[in-house]
């Protein structure tokens, strides 16, 4: 439906040539855009009525108490299925520390967080495939796990700034339920502008760079210099550059799809989204208020290995 | 004259809800006084984990994201 809507607009409508690179990025662009923004429309709708979206005060509830490797796994698996908002980072690491929820779980939530969630997941089988988005998922999911455990190896507690252990946490009121269909329905469509209007932007970014990798770039210059095996630095290289890029992690699946579809490989492509959704400078800048450099250089570099590894292993593997 | 709290360490989001708690108690022309609060010990001490919080009169009702323009003319009709 959104391929035949883009073939309408570029080639019919703009009397574009399939064959062009023009085309062929205007074509790219107008499918991804729809396709996206129709799906984003629809999951983030269907999340709302069913008000499936857990809270972080109800993880740290969860999590709390449990021992180590369950309280993990427990973080992990809330932390793909909780949005929140980086700008929550702060009273989200001082609540977990404040409930003596160990840091190396605190981090292993704080990794999966931005790399999961069901929006991007619904997004990236639309866009990509199942099965790739299902080796997306499981390769996130273990490298929280591990990156939260090495994390904690080295002590991070001695680079949370002093303040943060006396701080006390309230508990706050229950809040209301939604009841009824239409208050459902007003919910649920509040949620869809609130997060669209938020993160709509990224998407624009990510499929404009898509587009334009997917137009101009000959799949032979590439296969030649981006593929797994032309070149080893390819991951390490593709690593960096997703720490200052940030996006949204819907905003990343657009520029993967582009990448795959000339042949750059899987594990390359796993390890850019990786790094261009879960490192990202400006939620550094905002952790910092509650951790140290040491502790937030860790963080990074901890991630940046993990990731270039999954790159080495998938594209050692396809 | 009831006072409304805005829990957020200054993001976007929690800078459009103190926003649009001021336009809607002006349109209802309700009694009531919207303050940002940023500290983040104050924040904690509400037991709020995911910013924006919405706090009325010492009382949670809301936490992590914008809260919509129906939820917020509910609260304001409860206060009336």
């Amino acid at each position: 439906m959104f391929e035949a809507l883009a073939d309408a607009i570029a080639f019919d409508l703009f009397g574009l040539d399939p064959a062009s690179a023009v085309g062929a990025a205007v074509h790219f662009f107008i499918q991804d855009v729809t396709k996206i923004l129709a799906l984003l429309v629809g999951v983030i709708y269907a999340m709302g009525l069913l008000r499936a979206l857990l809270s972080p005060e109800r993880v740290r509830d969860y999590v709390r108490g449990k021992p180590r490797w369950l309280a993990r796994i427990l973080a992990i698996l809330l932390g793909a299925l909780t949005p929140f908002c980086s700008c929550s980072s702060v009273p989200l690491f001082v609540g977990f520390v404040e409930a003596g929820i160990p840091l190396g779980v605190t981090f292993s939530f704080l990794i999966a967080s931005p790399m999961i969630n069901e929006v991007a997941v619904v997004v990236l089988a639309g866009v990509i495939g199942w099965q790739l988005t299902a080796l997306y998922v499981a390769t996130g999911l273990t490298v929280a796990y591990v990156g939260g455990a090495v994390m904690e190896r080295f002590r991070p507690e001695r680079w949370v700034e002093p303040y943060v252990w006396d701080l006390q946490a309230g508990v706050g009121a229950p809040r209301p339920g939604v009841k009824g269909l239409r208050a459902r329905h007003d919910f649920a469509w509040g949620e869809v502008r609130e997060i669209v209007g938020r993160i709509w932007k990224w998407v624009i970014i990510g499929v404009a760079v898509g587009a334009v990798f997917h137009g101009f770039v000959p799949a032979e210059w590439v296969v030649a210099n981006l593929s797994g095996d032309a070149n080893p630095l390819v991951v390490p290289a593709a690593v960096a550059i997703g720490v200052p890029l940030y996006s949204n992690a819907t905003g990343v699946v657009p520029i993967a799809e582009a990448l795959l579809g000339k042949g750059v490989g899987l594990g390359t492509v796993l390890a850019l989204m990786m790094s261009i959704a879960a490192l990202s400078l400006p939620e550094m800048l905002i952790l910092r208020k509650v951790i140290r450099w040491p502790a937030l250089g860790l963080f990074a570099g901890v991630l940046a290995v993990a990731f270039t590894l999954v790159g080495w292993l998938f594209n050692a593997l396809s | 004259m009831h006072v409304i709290k805005v829990l957020g360490s200054g993001c976007a989001s929690c800078k459009r809800t103190a926003e649009r708690l001021e336009k809607i108690a002006r349109e209802l022309d309700a009694s009531v006084e919207v303050v940002k609060v940023e500290e983040l010990s104050e924040i904690m001490g509400y037991g709020v984990m995911a910013t924006p919080g919405v706090v009325i009169d010492e009382r949670v009702v809301h936490a992590g994201g914008v809260p919509s323009a129906l939820t917020i003319r509910g609260w304001l009709a409860e206060l009336s």
